[in-house]
């Protein structure tokens, strides 16, 4: 059968899920490569030649991350970021509950990378299934003798744990997250220092998504040069698209990176439902600036460079299809509504900004903005825009001003209506 | 140490010992699930006891806990319906189906249902876009996805939990995780 999957590859595999299924097909032998047959070193060189970036939004380098690594600073820790709360995100669930051995196998490999003993899981509260389930495949991956003391034979050893967050979207930014696991409120640091020099506990740390870090053991087994084939020459790879909304197949698909919008939506989503027209498309969830579907944006392919040319960008690569009987105005109060919950409430743009961007937006939606209103909403989100310590504040941004920029009519409606009466 | 230590001793311990022994605070969240386990809320006595065994001020925990949308500091329902309404799940007519609920069960989302069995939340997305009408069901016990769900299939679910309640079985009719699917059934089918 041919090998349709890289990163879902349960799906040709049904109980890839068990150990000696997972075995059987290769796994662990990438990790017992590298614990035995390479040097910490070799290990993050192949990875950083694999072009690999990150996948939880940020597209950074994987392996140039790594490299960053404090090496006069002990002990080292890894993180794996498990909180995927972006609204229209839901891979890498997908990837723990049913190709749960490969994830943690690149957990692992990062883990001997940066000759760190200890690594954690931190899954968003609501993951709590997913916790349980994990714990029983690292208690196996124990019972097998593939992870604790002297693994392979030789010095190194590894812990894997498991932490749950308990429900706030901030804390997938890596270093609220830390904060979080490290039992305190999910509010972002100032950086620098980052995490590979300032982590967990102040100790050097690498936090790596669910998605990214399971590629990991693929470019330990078939190497940097095979996984580069794959993807565009600076996207490598596979990656795992989340479609939602409008579409007469949701899911996740695995596409190599560089696939077009259309190709996803029409070819694999099947299609708008109802014969209705696509209107616009958000390619990174409610972080998204939202595109007008035009036959550009169809035609542009899905990676870190492209997404960016059309005004806008891959994020996790969670795509929101939007039919044409949807107002923007009202989709860009409900981000709004959703950041302004999920405002962590330490920066005063993000704090204050998303409170009135959500105020403003309730008078647009009940017809009561005025031209005036329009101008003080855009002008609230501009200035939020690069004055807050992580990225929620502007992402809280992303629609408002790409909606008022593109999709004016929707806006004005609302305001035309108000005119015409003589307010 | 104090009661709640004793009460849950072994599985403190167990917990503790996931974090290294000086930052013993990690073990705040898990702490405060093990309190909500009790009575599906935390109570201020817990949080002075979790701030006893973390080593830190009372203060601390009950931030940590105001700041976290799955920890409860008040008493809600025996079960707590989490019903996504973010964008994904709204375009695939999430507002619509918690209305239903709202108007089925009497109650708003915010409240509880007078009998104490059910409070109905609105919540931000839980990473099941493609699976709406998608709720989770928090109990002190955990929490339980519900995924491509109607208003019938809904009043089913509670059905089952008002029949628990009126003959109590071994786990009081909570959610054990085995009523919804199991984490290896849970596909995403439509995909090749």
């Amino acid at each position: 059968m041919p090998e349709k999957h890289l990163l879902l590859r349960h799906r040709d595999i049904p109980d890839i899920h068990e150990l000696e299924v997972y075995r059987k097909h290769g796994g662990f032998e990438a990790f017992r490569k590298a614990v035995t047959q390479m040097t910490p070193d070799e290990v993050t060189e192949e990875v950083k030649k694999s072009g690999l970036r990150g996948r939880g939004g940020a597209g950074f380098p994987t392996g140039l991350k790594w490299s960053f690594m404090d090496k006069k600073n002990w002990p080292h820790y890894v993180v794996a970021n498990a909180d995927e709360s972006e609204p229209g995100t839901f891979k890498d669930r997908e990837i723990m509950e049913r190709n749960p051995f490969q994830f943690l196998e690149g957990v692992a490999i990062a883990a001997y990378a940066v000759q760190a003993n200890r690594a954690y899981i931190y899954l968003r509260g609501e993951f709590w299934q997913v916790a349980a389930w994990l714990d029983r495949k690292i208690a196996e991956m124990e019972a097998a003798g593939l992870l604790g003391d002297n693994l392979f034979g030789t010095d190194y050893s590894l812990r894997i744990y498991t932490h749950l967050g308990a429900g706030a979207y901030i804390c997938g930014e890596e270093t609220a997250l830390l904060e979080s696991l490290e039992g305190k409120r999910g509010m972002p640091r100032l950086r620098p220092p980052f995490p590979p020099s300032y982590g967990l506990y102040g100790k050097p740390t690498v936090v790596n998504n669910v998605e990214t870090l399971t590629n990991v053991p693929l470019i330990i087994e078939r190497g940097a040069d095979w996984y580069r084939t794959i993807g565009t020459e600076k996207s490598t790879g596979p990656k795992v698209f989340s479609l939602s909304g409008h579409v007469n197949r949701p899911g996740n698909y695995e596409l190599p990176l560089g696939t077009t919008f259309r190709e996803l939506i029409f070819e694999h989503g099947g299609g708008i439902p109802g014969g209705k027209a696509i209107k616009a498309i958000l390619p990174a969830g409610a972080s998204s600036a939202i595109l007008p579907a035009t036959d550009e944006v169809l035609d542009t392919p899905m990676d870190y460079e492209s997404v960016p040319k059309v005004g806008s960008f891959l994020g996790s690569a969670s795509v929101i299809v939007v039919d044409e009987s949807v107002d923007i105005a009202w989709l860009v109060r409900k981000t709004i509504h959703f950041f302004k919950h999920e405002s962590c409430g330490k920066c005063t743009p993000c704090r204050e900004g998303t409170y009135w961007m959500d105020k403003l937006m309730e008078k647009v939606m009940a017809g009561q903005a005025t031209p005036e209103d329009l101008e003080i909403l855009y002008d609230v989100a501009k200035q939020i825009q690069g004055k807050t310590l992580c990225a929620l504040g502007d992402f809280a941004t992303m629609a408002v001003v790409s909606g008022i920029e593109r999709f004016k009519q929707d806006f004005e409606r609302a305001v035309k209506a108000l005119v015409e009466v003589g307010v | 140490m104090n009661a709640f230590y004793e009460r849950h001793k072994e599985e403190i311990e167990r917990i503790l010992a996931k974090y290294p022994p000086e930052h013993k605070r990690s073990a705040m969240l898990p702490l405060l699930y093990l309190a909500q386990r009790d009575r599906g809320y935390i109570t201020r006595e817990d949080m002075a006891q979790i701030a006893e065994i973390l080593g830190v001020s009372v203060t601390e925990v009950d931030g940590v806990v105001g700041f976290y949308t799955l920890l409860h500091d008040k008493p809600g329902g025996k079960y707590r319906i989490q019903v996504c309404t973010d964008l994904p799940c709204a375009l695939r007519g999430a507002e619509q189906f918690l209305h239903q609920l709202e108007e089925a069960l009497g109650i708003k989302a915010g409240e509880t249902t007078p009998d104490g069995l059910i409070t109905l939340e609105e919540v931000m997305c839980i990473a099941a876009c493609d699976k709406a009408p998608v709720f989770q069901v928090q109990t002190g016990e955990g929490l339980t996805y519900y995924e491509n769900m109607d208003l019938e299939k809904t009043l089913a679910l509670i059905e089952q939990w008002r029949r628990a309640e009126d003959a109590p079985s071994q786990n009081g009719g909570r959610p054990t995780g085995s009523e919804s699917t199991t984490i290896n059934q849970q596909s995403s089918t439509n995909n090749p």
